[in-house]
């Protein structure tokens, strides 16, 4: 396989009229790559996925580029975008139930999906989805094929758009939120069983989420965006070891995990103070200005991405650690 | 803490059961019943921070229900301050609703809409008949959750998710409760939002003296806010103890599975998270 990234987001805005929800994006996924997108509401994340997907509601409009496979996935027809979703990109949505055809049952749709982009008879089709269902440790795969997808659990379903998403034996998967509407219990099983699949086919992943923990179960490379920006980027480690801009600094502090509280203490977790902006008013210059203890008058100016082993864009940030164990 | 000394809980169920019938599978078919809570005993002494975990399904808001008077239960007794609930007379009941306020997951869809923030913060009041200075009161409580007083003539819409359940824990405090129910009260906020909630119950809880029920299924949300957590399954409460304890020894199935199933970073970095 060439060196050439497997998806290339080059300066992606994303926009409405007068609202810009991505404001430039820049984003590089190489063959085999797991790179995580962490943000919270209205980061833009998941217009930047919808984005690359071509999947944009109407209304919304882009600006620059979205290299894939040799193309420039903004400039493609619909029909050729047809063909590649599913072939050689695919997505999994945070809610299955919503993204799964209730009319239809669920071995139907991944035959579908098979025999859309192969030349795979009805047979094969059907053996393949069986094995796929296997994969995915859905119990009793035979009947399961035949199930509609209210009958399945949240877990099944989550497996089942899996197995669809990784049909085709895609580049590059993009997955939002994943796990978010799923119990507790069971999102490590969804995750494992994503995990072993991307590993299985070499596929790229594209994993986006408010989640830092399960960036760093599941990913090599992560960017944090905040108000429609990338604001700090790098190999996970780096990141979320010694995060270099205030945001990902706070989010990390402010989660109650097992290790940083002190049970049954009268301890307070860290915490982010104001409000996550809305579109409306998101603030000029640096978006996290507002709530950020170190901001200055500088920061009315947006800062750009820099750094080496993991860049950081703030005109404040925290120093890069000196022994930078570069990989 | 101090909370085993006082005595009387202030709120408590007694070998509760909770039954629901389903619908008809046929037309003359008998309606078949679910058991979503056998035997349950539960209870949280004055000023003490309890903890209801579990996955979903495992009865978690239907104790929620029971606890609040909203159903009664098939089988077992509901006490407040040692009164059987489902007995109190008229006056009895009017305290009760007043002395245990609950806040929900979605402060979205728990505001309405079309009522200014300000009288929506007044309607327990109202609806309680409780006689203070309304005007006083609003102020209290609004700085008590950290909020300015330009929040009461607007609408719900134009706030975060954050400062909203700011505003429902507002609403809850106003009739002077006793105790606080917090149905997943952090888990439909934004992440950096979350800490700022939880420090506020705990602010709440120890400068009140309040009760807090906090019913959550992530486990540390728990652990950081309460210091007795009962972890339900299958509609039982399997064990009930000190946060610290349940994490470092779980006993019953359900909580192993509950303190198994937490990711975190450090466990992810270290490559372990998924095994």
């Amino acid at each position: 396989m060439t060196d050439q990234p497997v998806l290339d987001v080059r300066g992606l805005v994303v926009r409405r009229d007068d609202l810009v929800a991505v404001r430039g994006v820049d984003i590089q996924v190489r063959a085999g790559q797991r790179v995580g997108l962490v943000g919270e509401s209205g980061a833009g994340k998941s217009l930047t996925a919808l984005a690359v997907m071509g999947l944009l509601q109407l209304g919304w409009t882009t600006e620059g580029q979205v290299l894939h496979d040799g193309v420039d996935l903004t400039r493609i027809s619909d029909r050729a975008f047809s063909s590649r979703r599913g072939r050689t990109l695919s997505m999994i949505f945070q809610d299955p139930l919503s993204a799964l055809n209730p009319t239809q049952r669920v071995g139907a749709q991944i035959t579908g999906v098979v025999r859309r982009h192969t030349e795979a008879s009805r047979d094969d089709a059907r053996a393949q989805a069986l094995e796929l269902f296997t994969q995915m440790h859905l119990p009793r795969p035979e009947q399961m094929l035949r199930a509609y997808p209210h009958e399945l659990s949240g877990g099944q379903r989550q497996r089942v758009m899996i197995a669809m998403a990784m049909a085709c034996y895609p580049q590059l998967i993009i997955a939002d939120e994943p796990t978010t509407a799923l119990d507790v219990t069971v999102q490590k099983q969804v995750l494992r069983l994503l995990d072993a699949a991307v590993q299985d086919r070499g596929s790229a992943l594209l994993l986006i989420t408010h989640d830092l923990s399960v960036i760093a179960a599941m990913c090599d490379h992560v960017l944090v965006m905040y108000g429609g920006r990338v604001v700090e980027e790098g190999p996970v480690r780096e990141v979320l070891r010694s995060p270099r801009h205030p945001y990902t600094k706070g989010l990390l502090e402010s989660q109650p995990t097992l290790d940083n509280i002190e049970l049954e203490g009268t301890a307070r977790l860290p915490s982010i103070r104001g409000n996550v902006p809305s579109l409306h008013d998101m603030p000029t210059g640096c978006a996290f200005r507002t709530r950020c203890d170190r901001a200055t008058a500088q920061c009315e100016v947006v800062p750009v991405l820099e750094g080496d082993a993991s860049r950081a864009a703030c005109w404040h940030p925290e120093p890069a650690l000196s022994q930078a164990g570069r990989s | 803490m101090s909370a085993e000394t006082h005595g009387v809980p202030i709120i408590a169920a007694s070998g509760v059961c909770q039954e629901y019938k389903l619908a008809r599978r046929t037309l003359l078919g008998r309606r078949e019943r679910l058991a979503a809570l056998q035997d349950v005993s539960f209870h949280a002494m004055p000023g003490e921070a309890v903890g209801v975990v579990g996955e979903s399904g495992s009865g978690k808001s239907t104790l929620t229900r029971l606890l609040v008077g909203q159903e009664r239960p098939t089988a077992g007794v509901m006490e407040h301050e040692g009164r059987d609930l489902w007995s109190l007379d008229r006056d009895g009941r009017q305290e009760f609703r007043r002395s245990v306020q609950v806040v929900l997951q979605n402060p979205r869809s728990s505001l309405d809409p079309r009522m200014r923030v300000g009288s929506s913060l007044l309607q327990p009041l109202r609806a309680l008949h409780v006689e203070v200075d309304m005007a006083a009161r609003v102020r209290e409580v609004l700085e008590q959750v950290g909020l300015g007083t330009d929040v009461l003539s607007k609408y719900p819409h134009e706030f975060s998710g954050g400062q909203l359940q700011r505003i429902a824990i507002a609403r809850a405090l106003m009739p002077h409760p006793k105790v606080v129910i917090a149905d997943e009260p952090v888990s439909a906020l934004d992440v950096s939002i979350q800490a700022q909630v939880l420090n506020l119950l705990k602010d709440l809880v120890t400068e009140l003296g309040l009760t807090l029920v906090l019913i959550a299924h992530d486990l540390s949300v728990v652990a950081y806010t309460t210091s007795r957590v009962a972890v339900m399954s299958g509609g039982r409460i399997v064990e009930t103890g000190r946060p610290a304890d349940l994490f470092h020894h779980p006993t019953a199935e359900a909580t192993q599975a509950l303190v198994d199933a937490v990711l975190t970073v450090e466990n992810g970095l270290a490559g372990k998270a998924l095994r």
